[in-house]
């Protein structure tokens, strides 16, 4: 620190100009896109498809028909890159992207808190909902990208390794690329709109902890005990509205002959968990008071 | 919301109950409501008696109307049901303006008598002394004397009962009938081996032979009339009555022997054909709808499909309907299927209309696999049924790629296949795998080339080969799997049984017809024929033999492309939909109302131009925190334009919340923060007029010092020109580790980085509270200058601090703050510096006695007031008369002085002040004082 530090002795402007709002996306972008989680998380999601073909390599084909649904989808994934691509989407949106999704939304606010900067970007000012709003929208579109990704790169190394055979489902339907292009892009859509209840728990979670990882863990945590709950039969009618009940819906847009029923369900519960939890982060943040 | 499935469900046999979603009943014009429904009346009615003269009262539930006639319907329950099975049938079918009669049919229920299974003199007589008993009745409109207006609706065995009486009694003017049979000799020995290909969808012209014994349905069949009368007393007690239960000997006899045996005994033939609609088909003229099940392995399709060939040959009104349900599962499209049966009789039998006229419902309806189990079919619809319009039935030709194989039948019969297991469907088990049905040895698998273009098939696929056995007598169960890569699938859990009499040791050609279904044939998949000598769900024959297939013909497909239902204008838009919708929307109109009352809240918080000059005003400020401590009570201060102020105060003194609260970190109870006149909320614009250090830095830690205050600028979303970049780096004084992360930094960068962003842009009001925390010595001396200039520009510091020489040197005014409150505030000059005060400083070594004495001395000298020991050399004298004089005074009294100042330190003023607010009462000795009070604020403040 030098003492000759220059002041300009002009007396305060009163103009201040706002270029862009508080916290643009863009600002709140560049936070996140530098960090060490975020490179993590889609380091991991480009080198699973690349584990699965070495994984693939290691061990035989069997030819035998033996074993459940499962065992011939894995059996079909070496097929082509339609077929690989599925199997991917199939074992990523079980957990990987689940995880990811509680990661980018559920960090976002508590990792500011546990730096000791949440309280600077208030009184930058940033207004309590405009941060939200900032830090959700990334949030949701780093989801929405690594979304988009797995299957596209999947795509892409499965045709690499295994050549560009359209999609044969384990029923023995082929859909052309024509037909599964599109109807992919669905399921992933769909897939996203099921990450987002889980996505809105973690963001909810993280306006209430100043710990980054309570607020993903939680949210974890609710999505493993709604799965445990659903497999209760007593539940019946009411596991519907589970934000995971209809998890797996995502299949019935790759059937030769679609039926949206589930995924409508599915996505309507989804959305309307959603905005519940949002609600409730949005609710929670704007009147607690910062002290981290 | 789940209901239970209405007609199959309730109307077959019990094992076959299963529940499943159905859209809330289509309303029907009614003409009275629910609520004047009259309940129904219960009454017994005399019939024929049995045979061995015994009477037979039958247990009658009639459904009345209120006012005028009304056509009647018969509701004809299953086997080993009563007429309680049908009540939510007939309670539809009496809101819809029918008079309604249940009945429990003879040996069922409540009703006397034996069962004859639907004899036309026993059963079908009693269900015509019902219409006898209709047309009685003053609620039931009449066609002619003693002719009521009645439709007949049953399934199963009440679905053959319907069928036989409109044979039988030309008084039925509409039939519905569910899942039964044509033939049931037929039925029970089924015979896959026909003498001619079909010339209908599902049809089946078998050879003279009889099929094998289907053992276990026949045996679920039997128990099921059994377990009515388990726990019933019987008094006669005869052992030959209790092994037939309910049924009439002669019956039970001859299923018993043929259980035994395995084979149809002339006489069990004769009368099961007698006790089928097939004999009087053809004299049936009421308009018949008809609903078969493709899950049935007990009445198939081609039940249907002679029944429905026979009232096109009279020319009488027919529409087909294939369900996807049947005994062994519930339908997809249960609710569907009882409003079209409801419709049929409104069409014929309600509203009489002509013979002639168009179907109220489509003629031929079938359903095609849905993409997963459990799904609706999507179900599709054709003008006529496949072969009665008089076009032929389109087939496709599928080539085989195995054309023969040889099997074994084992002795013994055993161990069987299985591959359809009667009721496990409806349970969702599909236990048959490809394992279990084709054990080796004892199968041959015909593999057909790849479909080449996709295809739904529409009934029973046909093939030709030749048998050669070392038997004379063959049975061969032939299935239909679907080849996907290496998974074999089943495609529907039927089998088609051929039972046939060969020369040995000579090839007999034989045509097959295999199981009658609607088949998905996706394009690159292939079929195979499965024929296997044995079935677990057969009687099968206990001698070995050895049997080939050879030259299997290609298959024969029928294929047909009906226009498709729409679903969702069937179904319309489901239960959770449209809660999970409701509930959405809800949510959203809440959010929205919420947004906006609080953008109407926001705009009505006054701003006082008065102060628009003061950078920083806080009045009457209170924060208490949830836990009831008050950590600021009444705290009024305000900062002027070029001050340097001072926040000074203990732990715990409320410094930290007051600055929190000046930047709307956290809110206030009461009072109110503005600066420069505007007031301060969270978030408030005017606050980017202020820079701040709280509580020590906050930086990303994977950034560079540069990139962190380019992102905290970034994020107040202001000109980058306004930033002033530099003069922040200069105060940061960083050197080259500004382009390192900052988590590679130590306490003291952190610090000055932490200021060099609070002075970003150069506000007008800098807040620092702990600014020199972990700063060494020239680092908080170069602060000091710094400090100082930003302040002289016009701008404002605050600081907070416990370094009270440190405050002393840098700030202009200072406030002090203890236990949550302003204890007082004002220049620094003004309050280190005062003229009636007076600080005498004593040589070292002095004696205590004398300081006493002294003390005392001057304490007795006319206008002083007080005098203080501050510390053993140190005495502070507080005196209404000139320096001069006080100083004489003490050395007067003794005193050793060899210093006199008029300025205190401000540790002494902070501890006086604080001192006096925290023990206004002290008395105690004005030597301990200095100590105790120390030694009191060392402690933290309870909370």
């Amino acid at each position: 620190m030098t003492a000759k530090t220059h002041v300009p002795r002009t007396p305060p402007s009163l103009e201040l100009t706002q270029v862009r709002d508080p916290l643009s996306w863009r600002a709140e972008l560049g936070r996140q896109w530098g960090r060490r989680r975020t490179a993590w998380a889609f380091g991991l999601l480009l080198a699973l498809p690349l584990i699965l073909v070495a994984s693939f390599a290691f061990g035989e084909r069997s030819d035998s028909s033996r074993g459940g649904t499962t065992t011939r989808i894995f059996d079909l994934a070496q097929s082509g890159a339609a077929n690989f691509s599925l199997v991917l989407v199939f074992l990523a949106s079980e957990l990987l992207l689940v995880l990811l999704a509680a990661l980018f939304c559920g960090d976002a606010v508590p990792s500011e808190a546990s730096w000791a900067s949440l309280r600077y970007l208030l009184i930058a000012p940033v207004q309590r909902a405009r941060l939200l709003t900032s830090k959700l929208a990334i949030g949701v579109a780093s989801t929405l990208l690594a979304t988009v990704l797995l299957p596209a790169w999947g795509l892409l190394v499965g045709g690499l390794a295994y050549g560009w055979d359209p999609l044969t489902n384990p029923i023995g339907e082929n859909l052309t690329w024509g037909q599964f292009l599109p109807r992919l892009a669905l399921a992933m859509g769909y897939i996203f709109v099921t990450l987002l209840p889980i996505a809105a728990v973690a963001f909810w979670l993280g306006t209430r902890s100043d710990a980054p990882l309570a607020a993903v863990g939680g949210a974890v945590l609710v999505s493993i005990v709604l799965n445990i709950l659903d497999q209760l039969d007593a539940l019946d009618p009411y596991r519907n509205a589970f934000p995971g009940h209809y998890s797996r819906a995502w299949m019935d847009a790759l059937a030769v002959s679609p039926d949206y029923t589930d995924m409508l369900h599915g996505a309507l519960w989804a959305l309307v968990w959603a905005v519940a939890f949002t609600m409730l982060a949005y609710r929670r943040f704007r009147r607690s008071d910062i002290l981290s | 919301m789940p209901v239970r499935a209405p007609l199959v469900a309730a109307l077959v046999l019990g094992s076959s109950l299963a529940l499943t979603p159905a859209p809330s009943s289509v309303a029907a014009p009614t003409t009275e409501s629910a609520t004047q429904l009259a309940t129904p009346e219960v009454l017994t009615v005399p019939v024929g008696a049995e045979p061995d003269g015994t009477k037979v009262r039958l247990d009658v539930s009639v459904w009345p109307q209120a006012s005028g006639r009304r056509p009647v319907v018969l509701l004809a329950h299953g086997f080993g049901g009563t007429k309680e099975s049908v009540a939510d049938e007939a309670a539809q079918l009496q809101e819809r303006g029918y008079v309604v009669v249940a009945w429990s049919s003879r040996g069922h229920g409540q009703s006397g008598g034996r069962i004859h299974l639907n004899d036309p003199a026993y059963e079908i007589a009693d269900a015509r002394a019902l219409l006898d008993l209709a047309a009685k009745r003053r609620d039931v409109e009449l066609d002619g004397p003693g002719d009521p207006r009645a439709g007949v609706m049953g399934a199963s065995y009440g679905g053959a009962l319907g069928l036989m009486l409109a044979g039988i009694d030309r008084r039925v003017d509409g039939v519905v009938s569910a899942i039964t049979w044509n033939d049931l000799a037929d039925a029970f020995f089924p015979q896959a081996a026909v003498t001619r290909s079909a010339t209908t969808a599902a049809g089946r012209h078998p050879i003279g032979v009889a099929g094998p014994f289907k053992q276990v349905w026949a045996t679920n069949f039997f128990l099921s009339a059994l377990r009515g009368v388990a726990g019933e007393e019987n008094g006669a007690g005869a052992a030959a009555t209790d092994r037939c239960g309910r049924f009439d000997p002669t019956v039970c006899r001859l299923f018993v022997q043929a259980s035994e045996t395995g084979k149809a005994s002339p006489q069990l033939t004769a009368l099961l054909r007698a006790h089928s609609p097939k004999p009087t088909m053809n004299a049936v003229h009421a308009p018949t709808f008809l609903v078969q099940g493709v899950a049935d392995s007990l009445f198939g399709l081609d039940q249907a499909d002679a029944t429905a060939s026979a009232l096109a040959a009279t020319g009488t009104p027919y529409a087909v309907r294939w369900s996807d349900g049947g005994h062994d599962a519930a339908s997809t499209h249960e609710a569907e299927e009882v409003e079209a049966s409801y419709t049929w009789l409104d069409h014929y039998v309600r509203d009489k209309a002509p013979r002639e006229s168009a179907l109220p419902t489509a003629a031929f309806t079938y359903g095609t696999p849905a993409g997963r189990p459990g799904q609706p079919t999507a179900l599709h619809n054709l003008p006529a049924y496949p072969g009665l319009s008089g076009a032929p039935v389109e087939t496709r030709e599928l080539p085989l790629t195995t054309t023969g194989g040889s099997l074994l039948h084992p002795p013994g019969g055993q161990p069987a296949s299985l591959i359809a297991v009667p009721g496990l469907a409806a349970l969702g088990v599909s236990l048959s795998t490809y394992q279990v049905a084709a054990l080796p040895g004892q199968s041959a698998a015909l593999d057909s080339s790849p479909i080449a273009e996709a295809a739904t098939v529409v009934g029973s696929p046909t093939m030709r080969f030749t048998v050669t056995s070392d038997t004379s007598d063959v049975t061969l169960f032939a299935s239909v799997w679907r080849v996907t890569g290496g998974a074999v699938t089943l495609t529907n859990p039927l089998v088609a049984p051929a039972r046939l009499t060969v020369t040995p040791g000579r090839p007999t050609p034989v045509t097959i017809s295999l199981p009658a279904a609607t088949y998905e044939m996706p394009a690159g998949t292939r079929w195979r024929v499965l024929l296997t000598s044995t079935e677990s769900t057969y009687s099968n024959s206990r001698e070995p033999s050895r049997i080939r297939i050879q030259d299997a013909s290609a298959l024969t497909l029928p294929v047909a492309t009906g226009t498709e239902v729409g679903r969702v204008a069937v179904a319309g838009v489901d239960t959770e939909t449209l809660i999970a919708s409701a509930l959405l929307a809800l949510l959203l109109l809440l959010a929205l109302a919420g947004w906006l009352v609080r953008r109407r809240r926001r705009r009505h918080l006054p701003s006082r131009p008065d102060l628009a000059d003061v950078p920083l005003v806080v009045e009457g400020l209170v924060k208490t925190y949830s836990d009831g401590h008050r950590a600021v009570d009444d705290v009024t201060w305000r900062a002027e334009k070029g001050q340097v102020v001072g926040l000074l105060g203990p732990n715990g003194a409320g410094k930290t919340t007051t600055m929190r609260m000046v930047m709307g970190l956290i809110s206030s109870d009461a009072g109110s923060v503005h600066v420069l006149g505007e007031p301060v909320t969270a978030g408030a614009r005017v606050l980017a007029r202020v820079g701040a250090l709280i509580e020590g830095p906050g930086f990303l830690p994977h950034l560079t010092g540069r990139q962190n205050l380019e992102a905290y600028w970034a994020a107040t979303g202001r000109r980058p020109e306004e930033a002033h970049f530099a003069e922040a780096l200069d105060v940061a004084a960083l050197g080259g580790a500004v382009d390192r992360p900052v988590k590679s930094y130590s306490h003291g960068m952190r610090q000055r980085l932490g200021i060099a962003q609070a002075m970003l842009g150069l506000p007008e009001l800098l807040v620092l509270d702990e600014p020199t925390n972990g700063l060494d010595p020239p680092q908080i001396a170069a602060m000091r200058p710094i400090l100082k200039r930003y302040a002289e520009t016009g701008r404002t510091v605050v600081v907070s601090s416990h370094l009270l020489a440190e405050v002393e040197m840098t700030c202009t005014h200072v406030v002090v703050m203890h236990a949550g409150r302003v204890i007082t505030q004002g220049l620094v000059a003004d309050l280190v510096d005062s003229d009636d005060t007076t600080i005498l400083d004593l040589g070292e070594h002095v004696d205590h006695d004398v300081v006493s004495a002294g003390v005392h001395a001057l304490e007795a000298t006319r206008g002083v007031t007080d005098v203080r020991v501050d510390t053993p050399t140190r005495l502070v004298v507080v005196a209404e008369r000139g320096r001069a004089e006080v100083v004489a005074a003490a050395v007067e009294g003794g005193l050793p002085v060899v210093g006199v100042s008029s300025r205190r330190h401000l540790e002494e003023v902070f501890l006086g002040v604080i001192s006096s607010a925290s023990a206004p009462l002290d008395g105690a000795e004005p030597g301990d004082e200095g100590a105790s009070l120390v030694e009191r604020l060392r402690q933290v403040r309870a909370r």
